[in-house]
C-alpha cells in the first residue's frame, strides 16, 4: 500500500487570533495509511483537518501532500476531499447529482456523470436510490453518499471528520468495517478524526493521540495502548489504574516508584518516557485492569497490592472486580472467565499481583478528564 | 386539549369576528360598491346592479397610463432592489465581525427615513448630478421612471436585504465549503449551491419589492415627474372626485391577490402531500389532472371554485343589461320625490289655511310644530337616503327648499365643481 500519497505536517501552528488551536504539530502519514487523530472534544482535531484541506492557513510551519508544499493553495486546488462532520450533502440536489458534483464543476457531460454515479451507487449498495433527495435517505445511507461523493472527486487523500458520530451504535460498528474495506479497495490515504478510541484502535494503521492543541503520541494502536508516552495518553486510551508517587530508583528500563498509598511499585518506563525520568521525580504508574491478578506466593512485594473487594460484575467473558486499597484508593481488576473463577464477596481481602513489564511508569502530568 | 369555558369561546369568536371585520371589512365593502350603479362608491342606498364601472375603468386613459408606469417602475425596482438586497446580505456574512452591527445599522437606516425625505433627496441629488455632468434638463437622469426606481429602491432594497438575511442565517456555510472542497470555484459554489438555496427568498423579496413599489406614494410623488404612477393618479382623482371605477380597480386587485395567494397555497400543499407520501409531486397529485389534483387539497378546491365564480360573473356581465332596472329605479325615485314635494306643498297650504282660520296667536311660534324649524331640517336630512346621490352630483333636478343647509356640503362633490378646479391643477 505504498502507492498512496503521504501527508506531512511540519512544525505546524494554527491560531485563531491569539488563541493557539494547534501547537507545533509534527506528523508523518504514510501513503495509503488509515491514519486517525484521536482526542477529546475541542482539542483541535477538526482544525487540523481543515488546515490539511485548505480552509485554514497554518500560522507557522508547513503542510506537505505527496511532498508538495500546499501553502497558498485553496481547497479546490488540493488533492484532498473532506467528509464533513455533518456530511454537508447538498439538500436541493438529487443523490446522483450530489455524488458527481466534482465532475459537474469540471464540465463533465450529464451522461458521463450518470454513468459514474451508477458505478459509485453500486459500490455503496444504493443502486436504485440515485434519484432521491438526501433528505429522503436514512442516516447510514447519507453517510455512504457522502463517502461516494468524496471518492468521486478521486482525491489522493480522504479526510473524514467524525463521520460516524451521528449514527446509532449498531450502524457505527457496521460502518467501521465498511469504511476500512473501502479504504483497502481504493488504496488512498485516509485521515480519520474521532473522539472514540474504539474506532481509532480498530480501524487505524496509526493513531495520533491529541491533548488540547498538542499531539502527545503517534504510533500503532497497540503501541498507543501498551506503551503510552504520557500520563494523558495512558489515562485517555483504555481503562487504567493510576498510582501517583516519586521515583525511588531506576534500573534496566524499570523504575521503582514509592506511591502515596500503595507502597512501592515496580514498573516499566515506556519508550516515550525513556530519559525523562530521574530519581526523585514525580511519576505515575499505570496498571490495566487486565494486568492485575490474584497474587501467587512467589510474587515480590513491589509487584503486590493489598485491597478489599467492594463489588463485582460478571460480564460473561470476564469479571470486573472493583476494589478499595489502603486509604480508600480505588482500583479495578478484570479476570478472564476460565470457568473456575468466582465472584468475590464484598469485603473479601485480596492480595493482587502484576507483571512489572505490563505496568508502565511515565512522568507525572495531565490526565484525561473523562 | 382542555375545553375552554363557553364564555371564553364566545369571547374568542367575537374577538376574531371583530378582528377580521376590521381587517377585511373595508375591502369587501369597497368591492361591493363596484357593482352599484350609484356614481359615488356606496352600498346604501343600493341602486341597481351594474358592471359599467369596469369598462369605464379600462377606458380611463389616466388610470391605464398610471398602471403602465407602475408596472415599469415595479419591474425595475424589483430587479434593482433584489440584487442590492442580496449583495447587502451577502456582504453582512462576509464582513469583519466587529463592523457587522455598524454596517447593519447603516444599511437598514433607509427604512427608518421617511419616504418623503427620500423622495426629495433623490430629486435634489440627481438634479445636482445632472447639472454637474452638464446634461440638459430632460436627460435620462431626470426621467421620472428612472428617479422613481432609484428613490424607491433606496429603502425597498433594505426590506429585501432583511428577507435575505433571515434566509442566510439558516444557510450552512459548510455547503459552500464542501463545494469548494470538491473542486468548485467560488463562483460555481455560489451559483450551484448558495443561490438555489436563496431562491425562495428571491421569490418572496421580489413579491415584497413589487408590492412596496406598486403601492408607494410618498416617495414617488416627488420623483415621478411626467410619469404619474397608479397611486399618484388615484390620489389626484380623489381630489377631483371619486367614482366607483376606483372600487372596480380595488376589486380587481383584491381578486388578483386572492388568486395569487390561492395558487401559492395549492402549490405548498401539493409539495406537502408529496412529502407525506414520499413520492414526486406529480405522482401524488396527478399533475394538473382532476380529480387527483383536488384530492386531499382543500386549497385546490377553493381555487377551482374561485376561478369558476370568476368565469360565471364575467359571463353574466356579458348578458346582463342594467338599463331597464335603472329606468325603473329612476322612475321610482322620481315618484318618491314628487310625492315628497307634494307633501311639502300640501303642508304649506294647510298651514296657510290654518292661519287664515284661527288668526294670529302670541305663543303660536313658541309651540313650534316643527315644519318650519331650520335647525332640525339641516340635521335630519343629512341621513335621508337620497341625500348622498345628490351630493355626488347625479341629481340634476333638486327639489327646492327641502334642505337649504345641505347644499353647502353637497356642492363639494359636485362633478362640475371639480372640473373647474381640474384644469388649474393639471399643470404640475
Ligand atoms: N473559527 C474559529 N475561531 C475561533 N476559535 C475556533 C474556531 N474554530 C475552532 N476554534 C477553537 O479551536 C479549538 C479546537 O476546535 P476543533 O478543532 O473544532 O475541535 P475538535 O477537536 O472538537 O474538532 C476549540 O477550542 C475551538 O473553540
Ligand atoms: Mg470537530
Amino acid at each position: 500500500m505504498s502507492s498512496g500519497v503521504a501527508v506531512d505536517l511540519q512544525d505546524m501552528w494554527i491560531k485563531f487570533g491569539d488563541f493557539v488551536a494547534v501547537r507545533d504539530a509534527n506528523v508523518h502519514i504514510n501513503g495509503g495509511d488509515f491514519f486517525s487523530f484521536l482526542g477529546g472534544s475541542g482539542c483541535g482535531k477538526t482544525t487540523i483537518l481543515r488546515a490539511v484541506s485548505g480552509f485554514l492557513e497554518p500560522a507557522d510551519g508547513k503542510i506537505l501532500i505527496g511532498g508538495n508544499d500546499m501553502k497558498g493553495k485553496g481547497p479546490n486546488e488540493r488533492p484532498t476531499a473532506l467528509i464533513f462532520q455533518n456530511l454537508a450533502l447538498f439538500p436541493l440536489m438529487k443523490v446522483w447529482e450530489n455524488i458527481t458534483f466534482s465532475m459537474e464543476v469540471r464540465g463533465a457531460s450529464a451522461g458521463e456523470r450518470r454513468k459514474r454515479a451508477d458505478e459509485l451507487l453500486d459500490m455503496i449498495a444504493l443502486s436504485d436510490q440515485g434519484d432521491k433527495l438526501p433528505s429522503e435517505l436514512s442516516g447510514g445511507q447519507k453517510q455512504r453518499v457522502a463517502i461516494a461523493r468524496a471518492l468521486c472527486a478521486e482525491p489522493d487523500v480522504l479526510l473524514l471528520d467524525e463521520p460516524l458520530s451521528a449514527l446509532d451504535l449498531g450502524l457505527r460498528h457496521h460502518m467501521r468495517t465498511e469504511l476500512r474495506e473501502i479504504q483497502k479497495r481504493v488504496g488512498i490515504t485516509f485521515i480519520y478524526i474521532t473522539h472514540d478510541q474504539g474506532e481509532a484502535l480498530t480501524m487505524s494503521d496509526n493513531v495520533a493521540v491529541m491533548r488540547t492543541a498538542v499531539i502527545d503520541q503517534i504510533g500503532s494502536g497497540k503501541s498507543v495502548y501498551d506503551d503510552p508516552s504520557t500520563s494523558f495518553v495512558a489515562s485517555f486510551v483504555g481503562m487504567n489504574n493510576m498510582f501517583r508517587g516519586k521515583v525511588k530508583s531506576i534500573s534496566k528500563g524499570q523504575a521503582l516508584v514509592e506511591t502515596n498509598r500503595t507502597g512501592n511499585l515496580l514498573a516499566r518506563i515506556t519508550t516515550g518516557a525513556t530519559g525523562k525520568l530521574a530519581v526523585g521525580d514525580d511519576a505515575m504508574v499505570f496498571i490495566r485492569p487486565e494486568g492485575l491478578h490474584i497474587a501467587e506466593k512467589s510474587a515480590k512485594s513491589n509487584t503486590r497490592i493489598k485491597a478489599n473487594v467492594r463489588h463485582s460484575e460478571f460480564e460473561g467473558t470476564s469479571y470486573n472486580v472493583f476494589l478499595e486499597g489502603d486509604a480508600g484508593k480505588e482500583m479495578k481488576m478484570s479476570l478472564v472467565n476460565r470457568g473456575e473463577a468466582r465472584l468475590y464477596e464484598p469485603g473479601a481481602e485480596l492480595t493482587l499481583q502484576f507483571d512489572a513489564t505490563q505496568a508502565v511508569v511515565v512522568p507525572a502530568g495531565e490526565l484525561a478528564s473523562e | 386539549m382542555i375545553k375552554q369555558p363557553l364564555y371564553i369561546r364566545i369571547g374568542l369568536a367575537l374577538y376574531l369576528f371583530m378582528f377580521f371585520t376590521y381587517l377585511i371589512g373595508p375591502l369587501i365593502l369597497m368591492s361591493i360598491t363596484a357593482f352599484n350603479s350609484a356614481s359615488f362608491p356606496q352600498i346604501t342606498p343600493w341602486e341597481v346592479l351594474t358592471f359599467e364601472w369596469f369598462p369605464k375603468l379600462f377606458s380611463d386613459d389616466r388610470i391605464l397610463r398610471g398602471l403602465k408606469y407602475s408596472l415599469y417602475v415595479g419591474f425595475f425596482t424589483v430587479i434593482l432592489s433584489v440584487s442590492m438586497g442580496l449583495a447587502g446580505a451577502l456582504m453582512l456574512t462576509q464582513i469583519w465581525p466587529k463592523l457587522r452591527s455598524t454596517y447593519y445599522t447603516i444599511i437598514i437606516a433607509p427604512i427608518l427615513v421617511p419616504g418623503v425625505v427620500i423622495g426629495i433627496s433623490t430629486l435634489v441629488f440627481w438634479a445636482e448630478i445632472n447639472r454637474i455632468l452638464g446634461f440638459s434638463a430632460d436627460s435620462y437622469l431626470q426621467n421620472g421612471i428612472f428617479l422613481s426606481v432609484l428613490g424607491q429602491s433606496t429603502f425597498i432594497a433594505s426590506y429585501c436585504m432583511l428577507v435575505f438575511v433571515a434566509r442566510l442565517q439558516r444557510y450552512d456555510t459548510g455547503l459552500t465549503e464542501a463545494a469548494l472542497d470538491l473542486g468548485a470555484t467560488h463562483l460555481q459554489a455560489f451559483r450551484r449551491i448558495q443561490l438555489p438555496f436563496l431562491a425562495p427568498a428571491m421569490a418572496s423579496s421580489s413579491v415584497l419589492a413589487f408590492l412596496a413599489s406598486f403601492e408607494n406614494y410618498n416617495t414617488t410623488i416627488f420623483t415621478h415627474q411626467k410619469f404619474a404612477t397608479l397611486t399618484i393618479v388615484l390620489s389626484q382623482k380623489v381630489r377631483y372626485g371619486i367614482d366607483p371605477t376606483i372600487s372596480a380597480l380595488a376589486f380587481i386587485i383584491v381578486c388578483l391577490t386572492v388568486l395569487g395567494a390561492l395558487i401559492h397555497e395549492v402549490r405548498t400543499r401539493r409539495v406537502q402531500l408529496a412529502l407525506a407520501n414520499g413520492a414526486p409531486v406529480g405522482a401524488v397529485t396527478g399533475g394538473f389532472k382532476a380529480p387527483k389534483f383536488f384530492a386531499g387539497n382543500p386549497a385546490a378546491v377553493v381555487l377551482g371554485l374561485f376561478v369558476g365564480a370568476a368565469v360565471l360573473i364575467i359571463g353574466f356581465a356579458q348578458v346582463y343589461d342594467p338599463a331597464p332596472a335603472k329606468q325603473a329605479y329612476t322612475d321610482q325615485k322620481r315618484a318618491i320625490q314628487k310625492k315628497a314635494i307634494e307633501a311639502i306643498q300640501q303642508k304649506a297650504r294647510d298651514k296657510v289655511r290654518e292661519r287664515q282660520m284661527k288668526g294670529p296667536k302670541v305663543f303660536e311660534t313658541k309651540k313650534g310644530t316643527g315644519t318650519g324649524s331650520p335647525g332640525k331640517d339641516s340635521f335630519g336630512s343629512v341621513f335621508k337616503p337620497n341625500n348622498l346621490d345628490e351630493a355626488a352630483g347625479t341629481k340634476k333636478k333638486k327639489p327646492v327648499g327641502v334642505n337649504p343647509g345641505k347644499g353647502a356640503f353637497g356642492n363639494i362633490w359636485k362633478s362640475d365643481n371639480l372640473d373647474k378646479v381640474a384644469p388649474k391643477e393639471k399643470g404640475n
